[in-house]
């Protein structure tokens, strides 16, 4: 701008000169003609430079992100090879002697292993409405394969210890922990299918127990990615691919790219380890977060980092979920239970997931999943075993968080929908008894007689139930925070400041620069979102 | 014939410069806001927030210019012709009649721009540029960590904004077809680029009779 100053004297100067001189005024006129061109010529082309000088931007580089790269590419090397250890050079009959072996130099571990979650398989919290409660696997209900009650014989497949198969399993036994599940690093580790907690009868204990050391992601995905009775089921992301991936698929555990292990970040102080899916969690502690190494200003552009302040990372960082497998988007209890020829059958769909089980119902799968938004403020509350149905659909775990509420922001989510039995007198969702040895235990798998099964699963839980059931709608919220994809990926400005149809479409009631605006009418459309229940509408019992 | 030095130097540069970053901004703005697209919203963003530092920065510039010139007095309100000038905008220049007041370097505005330009530049551009800084730093963060302009909802900042913003193109409309209202459709605007406004001489003293008038 501070050039053009002198462009304009010079020309005025000229202009002066051309005036004293007395030329013909035909001449002067059209010099002052082609001087004022001249003069636009030049204003415009300056104006043209500052605006390529001011707007043109090189790439910079990240520093942080750099520092970070080089604080993770050095590998941990183990102080200890448990080959050598003669404690587990020998022969174990049951895990159990493996646990004890563990136990003989790791004397006190089993202290901090059965104060946690994966052990007791709950937590106390404090939630809003409920006081200080107990919530985990032991009594909190899922819309996948309904709740551990009377099923523990299946279901702790996934616990790390060994002989759950009711609930009278003793949680003050240190020899049943599982340590092995956690920190075999020779992959050949596996628990066995409906054993309650047991290995598989094929693993040699004497190989596993001497080649133990930090969990890998083949140990953590043991469990977390097959939730729900298969690979990618619940979660949709996590899931065995990410035990090898690619960039694309994840940043950080990329084989191709950093190779993290889960606990790179899911760092653990006396075997407590941070974070926790909101599937079973409630309050808002012990987190692991993206800001522990990344810091809550990770961008270059200030404008960015200032959108942490209502945005989740995962929220622009995780375009689509399920890049690679299928994960359940919807399960239809109340499909279950046809046979053919009185045997129970399967169908898949062209991608060979299961479309329809007869012990399970009918399922909807996806992949390269866009997910939903919604806001988050890091509390959550959970459908428990016995209460009663408030709304429908019943929300099976709620997010909470709002607009207004300053410390929410908007996360991604997999909002997981379905059916399942639910006592009609009662209004509240029962624990059928699904897993079951033989025909005539009346489990549901086995006999397909839902009375029988809900009766036996309730009576196992301790609630009555009043011999009436139907199927009522259900939703889960399952937040998403894995499957980051690489930066040039992520959701671009436009995809959410856009007139209309944005990815934060659903979200109303506020601001957002750019989208069409229509508080006014959404605030009304908000107040009724959540219907009143009406028993009329669900489906009759068949 | 003869000319009269009317628009300073300064004054025609900061007029054009203002006149195009308005422009620009205003392209920008509305297309964040949502109502066409052009530049893409994060180009729009980036551009609209580097012209508004511009844009301050040469304001800042034309207060300084107006402060230390005495120009501002140009601004101070008078109700001396007002009403004569209102009925000629809407009565007499459509019978091809003489402005009720003539311009001299002295008095360059009519009392009807006086009150226009005193309300552009104390109300209607402060709105625009305080809600537009507040709008800038939403959601900074401080040495603390700590964000600086929570509370304020983004949904007001972004009204008064707005606002502004629409009011500044009605500005702009009138505005223009107010140039062209000169002896020539395009007389006043040659004005503003060469600082120099031709008049007739028994005009001259029309307007040296005017002086004497608001003088008396």
């Amino acid at each position: 701008m501070l050039i053009t100053l002198p462009c304009i004297d010079i020309t005025l100067y000229l202009h002066l000169f051309l005036k004293r001189a007395n030329a013909h005024k035909e001449c002067e006129k059209y010099m002052r003609s082609l001087f004022r061109t001249l003069l636009f010529v030049i204003f415009v082309t300056i104006i043209a430079l500052v605006m390529v000088n001011v707007f043109h931007q090189e790439d910079n580089y990240n520093l942080k992100l750099e520092s970070l790269r080089h604080k993770y590419a050095l590998k941990d090397i183990p102080s200890v090879n448990h080959s050598k250890l003669t404690a587990l050079q020998r022969d174990f009959k049951t895990p159990q002697e493996v646990t004890e072996a563990c136990l003989s130099c790791h004397t006190e571990t089993h202290k901090e292993v059965m104060a946690s979650s994966h052990w007791n398989w709950e937590r106390a919290s404090y939630v809003e409405g409920r006081g200080i409660s107990s919530a985990g696997k032991k009594n909190v209900m899922n819309n996948f394969c309904l709740g551990t009650n009377s099923n523990q014989q299946s279901c702790a497949k996934c616990h790390i210890g060994y002989g759950m198969s009711s609930s009278h399993f003793d949680f003050n036994n240190a020899r049943n922990v599982d340590c092995m599940v956690c920190h075999d690093n020779s992959e050949e580790y596996l628990k066995g299918a409906s054993m309650a907690g047991y290995p598989d009868r094929t693993v040699n204990l004497e190989n596993v127990a001497q080649s133990v050391g930090t969990p890998r992601k083949s140990n953590c995905g043991s469990c977390h990615s097959f939730g729900g009775g298969g690979n990618n089921v619940k979660h949709g992301d996590l899931e065995v691919a990410l035990n090898s991936c690619s960039r694309e698929v994840d940043v950080h555990m990329a084989a191709n790219g950093m190779n993290l292990e889960c606990v790179a970040c899911h760092t653990a102080k006396n075997h407590n380890i941070i974070g926790k899916l909101y599937s079973v969690s409630s309050d808002n502690t012990n987190r692991a977060t993206c800001e522990q190494c990344h810091t809550s200003t990770p961008h270059l552009s200030d404008v960015i980092n200032r959108h942490g302040s209502r945005v989740s990372c995962q929220a622009c960082h995780i375009p689509v979920y399920a890049k690679v497998n299928s994960t359940k988007m919807s399960w239809n209890w109340s499909d279950a239970g046809k046979l053919k020829d009185g045997k129970p059958y399967e169908e898949e769909d062209s991608l060979g997931n299961h479309n329809y089980m007869s012990i399970k119902g009918s399922f909807v799968w996806a992949r390269n999943v866009r997910p939903d938004y919604i806001w988050f403020n890091g509390t959550a509350d959970h459908y428990i075993l016995g209460d009663t149905i408030k709304s429908v659909p019943v929300q099976m775990n709620t997010l909470n968080g709002s607009y207004s509420d300053r410390h929410s922001k908007i996360i991604p989510v997999k909002i997981h929908v379905g059916d399942q039995i639910y006592d009609k007198v009662y209004h509240r969702l029962v624990q059928p008894k699904l897993y079951g040895e033989t025909e005539g235990d009346s489990a549901y798998w086995k006999d397909f007689k839902w009375d029988e099964a809900v009766a036996a699963g309730m009576k196992e839980s301790g609630l009555l139930y009043s011999g009436q059931y139907g199927f009522v709608k259900t939703e889960m919220y399952w937040p998403i925070n894995h499957m980051v994809s690489p930066k040039e990926q992520s959701v671009g400005c436009a995809e959410c400041h856009t007139r209309n149809n944005g990815r934060l479409a659903k979200l109303n009631g506020f601001y957002l620069p750019g989208r069409a605006i229509r508080i006014s009418m959404n605030i009304a459309r908000n107040k009724f979102e959540k219907q009143i229940i009406n028993y009329d509408e669900d489906k009759p019992t068949e | 014939m003869h000319k009269v030095y009317i628009y300073k130097r300064f004054e025609r540069f900061w007029h054009w410069v203002q006149a195009s970053l308005i422009m620009f901004l205003a392209l920008t703005g509305f297309e964040v806001h949502g109502a066409f697209k052009i530049f893409g919203f994060e180009k729009a963003a980036e551009f609209h927030r580097n012209a508004s530092w511009m844009l301050i920065g040469l304001i800042i510039f034309a207060i300084f210019w107006h402060l230390t010139t005495g120009e501002w007095r140009q601004y101070i309100p008078t109700t001396k012709q007002l009403k004569e000038q209102v009925i000629y905008y809407i009565f007499g220049i459509f019978k091809g009649e003489h402005h009720p007041t003539e311009r001299t370097g002295l008095s360059k505005l009519n009392p009807l721009q006086r009150i226009v330009y005193l309300g552009f530049k104390l109300v209607l551009v402060p709105i625009t540029i305080i809600s537009g800084i507040l709008y800038l730093l939403y959601k900074t963060f401080d040495q603390n960590n700590l964000i600086v302009i929570e509370d304020y909802p983004l949904a007001s900042i972004a009204f008064w904004h707005t606002l502004g913003a629409i009011l500044l193109m009605i500005f702009l409309v009138v505005h223009v077809y107010m140039t062209t209202t000169g002896k020539t459709p395009t007389s006043n605007i040659k004005a503003m680029i060469t600082g120099y406004e031709e008049l007739d001489d028994d005009q001259q003293e029309v307007t040296i009779e005017n002086e004497i008038n608001q003088h008396k």
